[in-house]
C-alpha cells in the first residue's frame, strides 16, 4: 500500500472506485440533501473535511489505538469532527445549515466516513490518509452535484439557484417534475450514473452470481395440498 | 502491538482520546455561539422586514430593523400592551410550552393545531409606535406535514394586509412548498381580514379555482391540506383567541381618522 501515489489516491475514488457508486456507501444522505446543487455543494464539502480530518487524526494515532476498541475511538474522532463542521456552518454559513438540518450531524452515521478511517487510516500514514479522505469526499461529492443537478434542473428548473427553464408558476413554459423534487427520484439518477460508470469501466460490472435456468417440469405430487 | 490492548493502554487511550475530543467540541461550540446567536436575531429580523416589503435587497438588515420596527408584548386575551414583559427577552415559543404562561387548547377551539397557545404575543410595530404603519403578528399553525411558522403583516387600519411569509415550513416541494413562491405571496397585499362592522370573525380564506373579491386568495393547486392549514392559521390568529382583541383598537383609531 506504500506504493500509492498521490494523484491516485486522490483520483481513483472519484471515478474508479467511487465509494457511493462502486462501494454503494452513503446512499442515505445521498437521497436525502440532492433537491439542490447549492445544499449538495455544502453537504459535499462537509463530507470531504470530515473524511479528510478524521483519516488524518485516525492515522496520527493508529499505533496507540488498542484493537478491542478502535471502532469507538474511531467514532469518538468522527463525530467530534461532525460537531465541530456543524457549528461551524451554522456560524458561517446559516442559511444553508438551516436547509441541511439534522443531515450534517447525520455525516456521522455516513459509512464512508467510518469505511475509510477502518481499511485506508488504521494502516496508512497520516499524509496519505488524509489524501484518501480527500478523494473519497470527492468522490461522494461528485455523485452529490451530479444528483443535485439534475434533481434541481427537472424538479425546480434551475442550476445553483439560477432559473434555467421558467417553470409555469413563475409564467415559463416548464413543467416541474415534482417528483424530482422528492428523495425517491435520487435513487433513479444515482442508478443511471452507476450504469454509464459501468459502461466506461467494463471491470466494475460484477460478476453474475447465478443465472437463471429454463424452467423444469412442475412434478405433480398428491400430498401437495395439505 | 501487543501492549496496545493491555487494560491500562485502553483506559489510557479511551481516557485522553475523550478528554482531548470534548475539549476540541466545546471549544468550538463556545468560540462560535456568538456569531450563531447573532445569526439568528438576523434571520429573525430579516424576515420580519420582509413580511413588511419594507425591505430592499442590499438594504443593511440590522439597521432597517432598528430605523423601523419597534416590538411589544401584547395581551392576547384583552388586547393590552404588557409593561412587565421586555420584548427583548420575552419568547412566546418557551411561554407556549409552559402551562403558567399559555392555555391549553382542545376540539373546536384549536382550529389551528398547536395544542398550546401563550398568554402574551411579541408584535411588531412598524413606523411610529402609537400609530404604526404597519403590524406585524407572528402566526403558525399545522400544514400537511407539519408546523408552519410565519409573519402576517397587516395595515395601521388593522383589517388590510400587507403580507403573509412563512419562515419555516416543511410542505411538500412544489406543491404545499409554493407557500414561499414571490408569485402567490404578491398576492396577499391588499387583502381584507374583516367583514364591515364584525372584528369578531375574520372572512379571510383560500379558495380553489379563482379567487374574487378582496377577502379570498388563491388556494395552492394541488395542495388542499396546505391550503386549509393557511386558512384555518389566519381564521384562529386573527379570531377573539388570537390578535382579535388586539386590532380592534386600529379599527377605532382609523376610524375615527377617516
Amino acid at each position: 500500500m506504500a506504493t500509492d501515489s498521490v494523484k491516485d489516491v486522490v483520483l481513483s475514488p472519484v471515478f474508479k472506485n467511487n465509494p457511493i457508486a462502486l462501494q454503494v456507501l452513503g446512499i442515505c444522505s445521498a437521497l436525502a440533501v440532492t433537491n439542490s446543487m447549492n445544499v449538495s455543494l455544502v453537504m459535499g464539502l462537509a463530507v470531504i473535511a470530515v473524511t479528510a480530518f478524521s483519516n488524518l487524526f485516525v492515522s496520527l494515532i493508529r499505533s496507540h489505538i488498542p484493537s478491542s476498541i478502535r471502532i469507538i475511538v474511531q467514532m469518538t474522532i468522527i463525530a467530534s469532527l461532525v460537531i465541530v463542521v456543524d457549528q461551524v456552518l451554522r456560524a458561517y454559513a446559516y442559511e444553508m445549515s438551516k436547509q441541511l438540518s439534522v443531515f450534517v450531524g447525520l455525516i456521522i452515521t455516513n459509512c464512508i466516513v467510518m469505511g475509510r478511517a477502518e481499511a485506508y487510516a488504521m494502516q496508512n500514514g497520516p499524509v496519505m490518509s488524509f489524501l484518501d479522505g480527500v478523494g473519497n469526499g470527492l468522490g461522494y461529492a461528485v455523485i452529490l452535484l451530479v444528483v443535485g443537478f439534475f434533481r434541481e434542473l427537472l424538479g425546480s428548473g434551475s442550476v445553483f439557484g439560477f432559473t434555467v427553464l421558467t417553470p409555469v408558476q413563475n409564467g415559463g413554459w416548464y413543467v416541474p417534475n415534482g417528483l424530482m423534487l422528492l428523495p425517491p427520484s435520487a435513487f433513479f439518477v444515482i442508478g443511471l450514473f452507476i450504469w454509464v460508470l459501468r459502461s466506461f469501466n467494463p471491470d466494475q460490472i460484477e460478476k453474475t452470481e447465478y443465472r437463471i435456468v429454463a424452467n423444469s417440469k412442475a412434478k405433480i405430487k398428491e400430498t401437495a395440498n395439505v | 502491538m501487543a501492549s496496545n490492548n493491555s487494560i491500562k493502554k485502553t483506559l489510557i487511550v479511551a481516557f485522553s482520546l475523550c478528554v482531548v475530543c470534548s475539549v476540541v467540541v466545546s471549544s468550538a461550540a463556545v468560540v462560535l455561539k456568538p456569531k450563531q446567536v447573532q445569526n439568528q436575531e438576523l434571520d429573525r429580523k430579516s424576515n420580519i422586514l420582509q413580511v413588511t416589503q419594507l425591505y430592499r435587497p442590499g438594504d443593511d438588515v440590522e439597521d432597517k430593523y432598528a430605523e423601523l420596527i419597534t416590538p411589544r408584548v401584547v395581551n392576547l386575551e384583552n388586547g393590552e400592551y404588557s409593561e412587565d414583559l421586555d420584548p427583548g427577552s420575552y419568547d412566546q415559543f418557551e411561554a407556549a410550552q409552559d402551562p403558567a404562561t399559555s392555555r391549553t387548547l382542545s376540539g373546536e377551539q384549536d382550529l389551528a393545531g398547536i395544542g398550546r397557545q401563550e398568554d402574551f404575543s411579541t408584535v411588531y410595530l412598524v413606523g411610529d409606535p402609537e400609530n404604526p404603519d404597519q403590524i406585524v403578528l407572528p402566526i403558525r399553525g399545522q400544514g400537511l406535514w407539519g408546523l408552519m411558522e410565519g409573519f402576517l403583516s397587516v395595515r395601521g387600519d388593522g383589517n388590510t394586509i400587507v403580507g403573509l411569509s412563512y419562515y419555516d415550513q416543511s410542505e411538500t416541494p412544489g406543491l404545499g412548498g409554493e407557500v414561499d413562491n414571490p408569485r402567490w405571496k404578491a398576492q396577499w397585499d391588499g387583502k381584507k381580514i374583516y367583514d364591515d362592522g364584525d372584528f369578531q370573525d375574520p372572512e379571510i380564506q383560500l379558495v380553489k379555482g379563482g379567487a374574487s373579491g378582496e377577502y379570498e386568495v388563491d388556494a395552492l393547486s394541488g395542495a388542499s391540506l396546505t391550503s386549509r392549514g393557511v386558512t384555518n392559521m389566519l381564521r384562529f390568529w386573527l379570531s377573539e383567541q388570537g390578535y382579535a382583541p388586539y386590532l380592534a383598537r386600529f379599527h377605532d383609531d382609523s376610524a375615527g381618522g377617516a
